[in-house]
């Protein structure tokens, strides 16, 4: 069985002897640090000898104690040695030997640093602004040399894109949008009836799908579910130097890799949203079924009313723009990966945080851009 | 004595293709272990199931005479703790610093003091052979050479008896690669380590290796000292040693081997 790392004092006249004996490895853990801090203490400022020929082991550890023993003891101008220390142990002190490190410690949070990183914080957001302009630019020059020759556009990347954010996506974004447009309706029935108004629940839910709701989720939905999936694909890419790679065989990742998603989501998202609108319509008449008695063929006339092309439209408009706010978003933090795992997590966070602001953002503009033009 | 490690009839196959098929080895303690192999042949996989990061379908696998499959899982946990790993790509943890990486371990499973456990990460990266600036440096801001050197710190970090390594020199330049090998031939006699180590790198078995081993077929086709070795009769090894990269080789460093005096651990 191992021995717990043990220290004797023996004193000799004006010297002393510290007898060591058990292992002295890392297993003892916080032992060899109490045991050889007892030591040093007990010697009480006499020169001392370090007698190891009783040492069971010695690893890393135990020789880096021992040796700082030594250089402790010689610090306070007395004479210390080893003495009967096995070829091996010698071996170990002389690699593993005390020396002074000063271990470059990262500054502590201050208050003033907290202010600093607002300051930054504000700075950085300041600049994504400008560098999503710069990256639009880019993106649209991109794709203007694309149309000049279309046969760079990568079709079948784009169409593999396409299915992987539309066609797989569809089953969560009808879901989805279904219940929401099922909830709106029961509290339309609840809410509505007090009013004795309760015939208006068809306008309500149709017109909040079709304007609002229903592109706003669907875009929300993508951003969390394809825009998440660019910037980790990019990000994964960026670390592992594919993308130089792709730059040095004179290829431009904006042109092989962005448009292509980019493309998809314009596509993609207006798609989904008529499908969300459709399926929220469904949810509301399946409510209005249940819950207030009206049957779907009345459902279906009462539809004819608040349903125009015009208001269609100026829901689906939104959806082009929205899918390239999330594009450009997820594309730059995807860039932005730099070489750590901690760094993608962050990044594919911002991406999606930002993306689901910014298309919240760019529905309160259409709203007061449709007002403006009395829409 | 038990052998480090003693592998009997180990078989892996991953789907229909077996990688593994019945293969015998025995790692002892004391000596460098050199394993060679083909591309594909199934080195990194024997090295991973032994480490138990790969399922295995028969076969027994002891570490000092004990059946890891019949160890409890705190049991277990104590024999991986003498073990050290050098991934091929060293796998540093690439959120922590490189002083982090290297007191992970030791934040896992010691209860020595912060204080401590920083200035024996300092020592280890010192012992491999890094600056100390090396330590406050991010696993992205290294070259290949630090980041091996940074990663064999690491898989020293809780003084592992037996050390495995999954090609330490590739990627490194001549250069780079010959002081590599000295350093894992200095820890080795300082701390006294068991070391497998799999390679494809000719410089690397005649410095350091006490024996080797060679993979084939799912099994090991031959083991020995490289005199030994250069007598087989098998077809892969005679290429492997009298081919174009390994001729010139044989003869003059042969020799050189013997220069690193060492008591055989067999
Ligand atoms: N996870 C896995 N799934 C399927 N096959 C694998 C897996 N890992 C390894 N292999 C196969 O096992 C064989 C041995 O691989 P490996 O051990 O990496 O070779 P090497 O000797 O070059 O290290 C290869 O043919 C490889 O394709
Ligand atoms: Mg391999």
């Amino acid at each position: 069985m191992t021995r717990a790392p043990s220290v004797k004092l023996i004193v000799e006249q004006d010297a002393a002897r510290l007898a060591f004996a058990g292992e002295w490895t890392l297993d003892a853990g916080a032992r060899l640090e109490a045991e050889s801090a007892r030591a040093l203490q007990s010697l009480e400022g006499r020169p001392a000898t370090l007698d190891l020929s009783a040492l069971d082991g010695l690893d890393t550890a135990g020789a880096w104690i021992l040796s700082r023993m030594l250089a402790d003891i010689e610090a306070s101008g007395l004479s210390a040695s080893f003495e009967g220390a096995r070829p091996e142990h010698a071996t170990l002190l002389r690699e593993a030997r005390y020396r002074e490190s000063d271990p470059t410690e990262i500054a502590p949070h201050g208050p003033a640093s907290l202010l600093a990183d607002m300051g930054e914080s504000v700075w950085l957001a300041g600049r994504d602004v400008l560098s999503s302009l710069d990256f639009i630019g880019r993106i649209v020059a991109v794709a203007a040399k694309s149309l000049v020759r279309p046969r760079r556009w990568r079709l079948t990347s784009t169409v593999y894109h396409l299915e992987q954010m539309g066609l797989r996506g569809a089953p969560l974004i009808l879901m989805i949008n279904f219940f929401v447009g099922a909830i709106v309706a029961q509290q339309g029935i609840v809410q509505l009836a007090r009013f004795g108004a309760s015939s208006l629940t068809v306008d309500l839910v149709a017109i909040l799908t079709l304007r609002e709701l229903g592109v706003m989720l669907t875009a929300i939905m993508v951003a969390g579910r394809s825009g998440s999936a660019i910037t980790a694909e990019l990000g994964a890419m960026n670390m592992r130097e594919e993308l130089d790679a792709l730059r040095v065989m004179a290829l431009d990742p904006l042109e092989a890799l962005v448009l292509p998603r980019l493309t998809a989501l314009v596509i993609a998202l207006p798609l989904l949203t008529f499908l969300g609108d459709l399926a929220a319509l469904t949810g509301g008449m399946v409510i209005a079924w249940g819950f207030g008695d009206v049957s779907p063929h009345q459902f279906w006339a009462e539809l004819q009313y608040p349903v125009s092309v015009t208001r269609f439209l100026s829901g689906i408009a939104k959806a082009p723009f929205m899918a390239l706010a999330i594009g450009v978003i997820a594309s730059l933090e995807g860039f932005a990966v730099q070489g750590s795992a901690e760094s993608l997590g962050r990044r594919v966070t911002a991406s999606v945080v930002k993306s689901i602001f910014t298309v919240i953002l760019l529905d309160g503009a259409f709203a007061m851009f449709y007002a403006a033009v009395r829409f | 004595m038990n052998p480090a490690i003693r592998v009997r009839g180990l078989e892996v196959a991953f789907g229909a293709r077996k990688v593994m098929d019945g293969l015998d080895l025995d790692l002892m303690r004391g000596e460098v272990l050199g394993f060679v192999g083909a591309s594909g042949a199934g080195k990194s996989v024997l090295t991973r199931t032994i480490l138990g990061l790969n399922p295995k379908r028969a076969g027994v696998i002891e570490a000092d005479g004990r059946d890891l499959d019949k160890l409890t899982p705190a049991e277990r946990s104590r024999v991986e703790r003498g073990w050290g790993v050098l991934f091929q790509q060293g796998a540093l943890f690439s959120s922590l610093t490189v002083r982090q990486n290297v007191e992970a371990p030791m934040r896992e499973h010691l209860d020595i003091s912060p204080g401590l456990r920083t200035e024996l990460a300092m020592l280890k990266l010192r012992l491999v052979g890094l600056p100390p600036d090396a330590g406050v440096k991010f696993p992205s801001e290294l070259s290949g050479g630090m980041i091996k050197r940074a990663a064999l710190a690491r898989a020293l970090a809780l003084d592992p008896g037996v050390l495995f390594l999954d090609e330490p020199t590739s990627g490194l330049d001549p250069i780079s690669a010959a002081e590599f090998d000295e350093l894992i031939a200095t820890l080795q006699a300082t701390l006294g380590l068991t070391v497998f180590m799999v390679t494809h790198d000719l410089d690397s078995l005649y410095a350091i290796c006490d024996r080797v081993a060679v993979l084939g077929r799912g099994k090991v086709i031959a083991i020995g000292t490289i005199p030994e070795l250069l007598q087989s009769e098998e077809p892969w090894i005679q290429d492997y040693f009298h081919g174009k990269r390994g001729a010139g080789r044989a003869a003059p460093q042969a020799g050189s081997m013997l220069v690193r005096a060492k008591s055989s651990p067999l």
